[in-house]
């Protein structure tokens, strides 16, 4: 059985090796600081993903991402290690969106791309981390969700077996298709990218990013239709104004602090076992560990 | 993201020597393949970006997959059980990485599914892997053999072997047996020929790495009754067929990952790999001489850990109130282990270089009859390659030790605790010297190139190209170590004496080694601009300048009636 199947994903800055210049004056994100990665838990997706392409072959793995044109190297990333192509959701109209007009977005997205089995996504973004966006859009897509995933045991006869990974223990439940699952960064890593497939695509371009390169390149772009990604803007999907980028973001940030720790609340201890036990004990009373 | 391609400058500068453009031209056939396959490149930019990006996922995959994975491979080892053999959990992990990666027929051809990758960026890989873990470099570089069977095996074999290699079935290349390690020549393994024209071999194999592989190189006596190299033939053994057991792997000192294997043979069906009676004197030659390079890139890959954890180390670790690197006598050592990385580094990447233009002439003379000109390029090239490859594999992977060992000394007492990294260097660094022939079998092989003159010539090669002014001092030292390298050489072959010769080999050979490695930091510093090739090519003509020295005094006050002192009875 082949599958169409939809990977989201997201670019997002590395927060995992934030340095002094992470943030700005005003303490928004210094992105140039940080750079651009594809989305660890994505990563997880992708990997489950490309699984089920592995035993369902003739299957196909498009990327949907939401972003700025630049995103379009998260889509080459993914192809890299086996997906079959991307979409870059792009415009400025859908900058500054919360979860309810990024969901919103890409559901509508979704709606245009027609049919598909299966959407799989990251728990979360590591620059946002709200783990809202992929069970907003099964809400308006009207399918079923399966969050918090480890692993999709089984794909067959119109259901979808998952494990999931839960606070006190796993979970493997059984969803009609199609649906959204939404994996855990416990999943197995993603594969590799791949040496020839990188060689293959690594010219593969959106429009956007075509009409900087020369003619040559234009012309070679253009005699290879799998070299062509695709870009889709807010009136392609159909997009209601209202419902995307800011003014469709109930959500409005009120001030952001930069908070710095500082050791005023060191205490010194002597060597001896009992004021340490003290100390653990206190610590577990008032829920700082434990 | 750590990444062992791109945290070293070195390697992106070896990689852009202006020879490659003549390697990839003729590796590419002038880009014939550019719409014959979707992944070949274009032109010349687009496969050194090809090369460059592809090793950026080696880096990847060994900086983040195989490198954390050494420590629990090094403690797990392999297993056999009933003939068979199981890697340790964490080599089966690295091997699916690099299947998924698409790298373990990088060198192969397109139309067998291979990346048609030159050795230089090959080799490349190699000295990154084996940084990561020196013994997966075994496993993961025996994809070499592919090489030997493209070119000896006949069209049927190339097409159905070379394609399962590409996708990441594993080789081995049986050669030594019990009674039979540095002398091939008594291979005893026995090969009879079947009316139907396939072989049965019946013997044993001892000391095989990766034994239990799916697609075997053997060695063994097609003809019976002969007792010498002439009497042996290759064959292609695979593993679908059966009749080729493990009855042990070896309990080793390092590299203990990678299964060194004792097989027996069982009346084991297999095909006979080019012509009979050439499988030693020409086959397994050539095998050697590309498994010779691969150890110097796995020495090099030593090297490059040893200074690694050994200048993590130092900058780490104080005492006497500052870290100990600020003490000259460990930032000296740390400063001749970082000449001596260069150093073997310098010289494998010219090697590799060499060995790529007249591969690059053979390959193409399987197509069609070379012109005159190109001839006489590829026997230059190879007479260059047959000289640099005993040289660097020898000087390299001794380099490599005598860093592995500094390492643990700038370790001090931890070093020789369990819980650092480089007791496993120093462990897996000893074999390097060892197989695929001794540092004292590499020497045999180097010698006649002392006698012949053929190190002299490149090294007046070398001293005729440009040199920034900071190294014109150091070039100037060497032009005179290159006129003590010659009074030396001219002294043995005056007395003309074999065990003379002989005697002072090593000694010959090493200031070859020195003299010629000097030169390739020079000039490589004088072309790519790194501040710490600089920093070592200076520092290495020290280091030759003193050992070029002592060799020369030791042969101009030594007489050949002295060789006796050293003979035991």
């Amino acid at each position: 059985m082949s599958l169409n199947i939809i990977v989201l994903a997201k670019q997002v800055p590395d927060t995992r090796n934030v340095g002094k210049d992470a943030m700005k004056e005003d303490g928004t994100i210094n992105r140039a600081a940080l750079p651009a990665i594809f989305n660890p838990e994505d990563l997880n997706a992708l990997e489950q993903a490309l699984r089920l392409k592995d035993a369902n072959p003739g299957s196909t793995v498009t990327l949907l991402t939401m972003g700025l044109p630049r995103a379009a190297e998260i889509i080459r990333e993914a192809v890299f290690r086996g997906a079959d192509s991307g979409i870059v959701l792009t415009d400025r109209v859908l900058g500054g969106a919360d979860t309810l007009a990024t969901s919103y977005s890409l559901a509508q997205a979704v709606k245009k791309f027609g049919n598909f089995d299966i959407i799989i996504g990251g728990r979360q973004a590591i620059d946002g981390d709200t783990a809202q966006v992929g069970p907003q859009i099964a809400e308006k897509l009207g399918i079923p969700q399966v969050t918090y995933a480890e692993e999709i045991i089984e794909l067959k006869d119109g259901y979808v077996t998952v494990k999931r990974r839960l606070e006190n223990g796993v979970e493997t439940v059984k969803s009609p298709l199609p649906c959204v699952v939404t994996v855990n960064g416990t999943a197995p890593e993603c594969r590799p990218r791949n040496a020839m497939r990188i060689m293959k695509y690594k010219k593969a371009v959106t429009p956007s990013e075509k009409s900087a390169l020369d003619e040559k390149s234009k012309e070679f772009v253009e005699t290879r239709p799998y070299l062509n990604l695709n870009e889709w803007n807010a009136a392609f999907i159909d997009a209601d104004p209202n419902q995307i980028g800011l003014a469709g973001s109930p959500t409005k940030v009120k001030a952001i602090e930069n908070v710095v720790f500082t050791a005023k609340e060191a205490r010194k201890l002597e060597n001896v076992d009992e004021q340490i036990e003290d100390l653990v004990k206190e610590l577990i009373a008032n829920h700082t560990i434990g | 993201m750590a990444n062992f391609y791109t945290d070293n400058p070195d390697l992106r500068n070896h990689l852009s020597h202006p020879l490659m453009k003549k390697i990839v031209s003729l590796k590419e056939r002038n880009f014939e393949e550019a719409d014959k396959y979707d992944y070949a490149p274009q032109d010349f930019e687009d496969a050194m970006d090809n090369y460059d990006k592809v090793l950026e996922v080696v880096g990847d995959i060994c900086a983040n997959i195989i490198a954390p994975n050494a420590e629990s491979v090094d403690h797990q080892g392999p297993k056999v059980e009933k003939g068979r053999v199981t890697y340790a959990d964490a080599t089966q992990e690295n091997l699916k990485a690099c299947r998924e990666a698409g790298l373990m027929g990088m060198a192969m051809p397109r139309r067998f599914g291979g990346l048609n990758f030159p050795i230089t960026p090959y080799i490349m890989a190699a000295d990154i892997v084996s940084r990561a873990d020196t013994g997966f470099e075994n496993l993961w570089g025996l994809q070499d053999c592919a090489e030997t069977l493209y070119e000896f095996g006949n069209d049927d074999q190339r097409a159905r072997y070379i394609p399962r290699v590409c996708e990441g079935e594993t080789m081995s290349m049986d050669l030594t047996e019990p009674d039979a390690g540095s002398d091939l020549q008594s291979v005893m393994l026995k090969a009879t020929e079947e009316p139907d024209g396939t072989w049965r071999l019946n013997g044993v194999k001892r000391f095989i790495t990766n034994g239990d592989s799916d697609i075997h190189l053997v060695l063994a006596r097609s003809e019976e009754g002969t007792k010498d190299g002439r009497g042996l033939s290759m064959f292609i053994y695979d593993k679908r067929n059966g009749g080729v057991d493990v009855r042990r792997i070896e309990n080793k000192m390092g590299i203990k990952g990678s299964p060194t294997c004792e097989l027996t043979y069982k009346n084991a069906k297999a095909e006979l790999c080019g012509s009979r009676r050439l499988g030693l004197i020409k086959y397994v030659m050539a095998l050697m001489n590309g498994a010779r390079l691969g150890i110097a890139a796995q020495s090099v890959g030593v090297s490059e850990i040893a200074y690694r954890e050994a200048l993590a180390y130092a900058r780490d670790r104080k005492q006497f109130g500052k870290a100990i690197i600020e003490f000259p006598a460990v930032y000296e050592m740390l400063s001749v282990m970082k000449a001596k990385l260069d150093a073997s580094r310098a010289l494998l990447y010219e090697c590799a270089r060499y060995v790529d233009v007249y591969k690059a002439y053979e390959d193409i003379a399987r197509e069609r009859s070379l012109s005159g000109e190109e001839r006489a390029d590829m026997k230059k090239y190879t007479r260059l390659a047959d000289a640099c490859t005993p040289l660097v594999k020898g000087m390299a992977s001794e380099y490599c030790n005598q860093n592995a060992y500094d390492c643990i000394q700038i370790h001090g007492g931890s070093g020789f605790m369990k819980d650092y990294a480089c007791e496993r260097v120093y462990r897996d660094a000893r074999i390097t010297s060892i197989y695929e022939g001794t540092t004292q079998l590499q020497v045999v092989a180097a010698i006649r190139h002392v006698t012949t003159g053929t190190y002299k010539n490149l090294m007046d090669s070398y001293a005729e190209m440009p040199v920034k002014d900071s190294l014109k001092e150091a070039a100037e030292t060497l032009k005179t170590l290159m006129e003590k390298y010659v009074a030396a050489v001219d002294k043995v072959n005056e007395i003309n004496d074999p065990t003379f010769t002989d005697f002072m080999a090593r000694r010959l050979v090493e200031m070859a080694g020195n003299i010629i490695m000097a030169w390739l930091l020079i000039t490589d510093a004088s072309r790519y601009s790194s501040e710490s090739m600089e920093k070592s090519a200076k520092v290495y003509t020290k280091i030759a300048q003193a050992e070029v020295e002592k060799h020369s005094d030791f042969i101009a006050n030594f007489t050949p009636e002295e060789v006796a002192l050293y003979k035991e009875a």
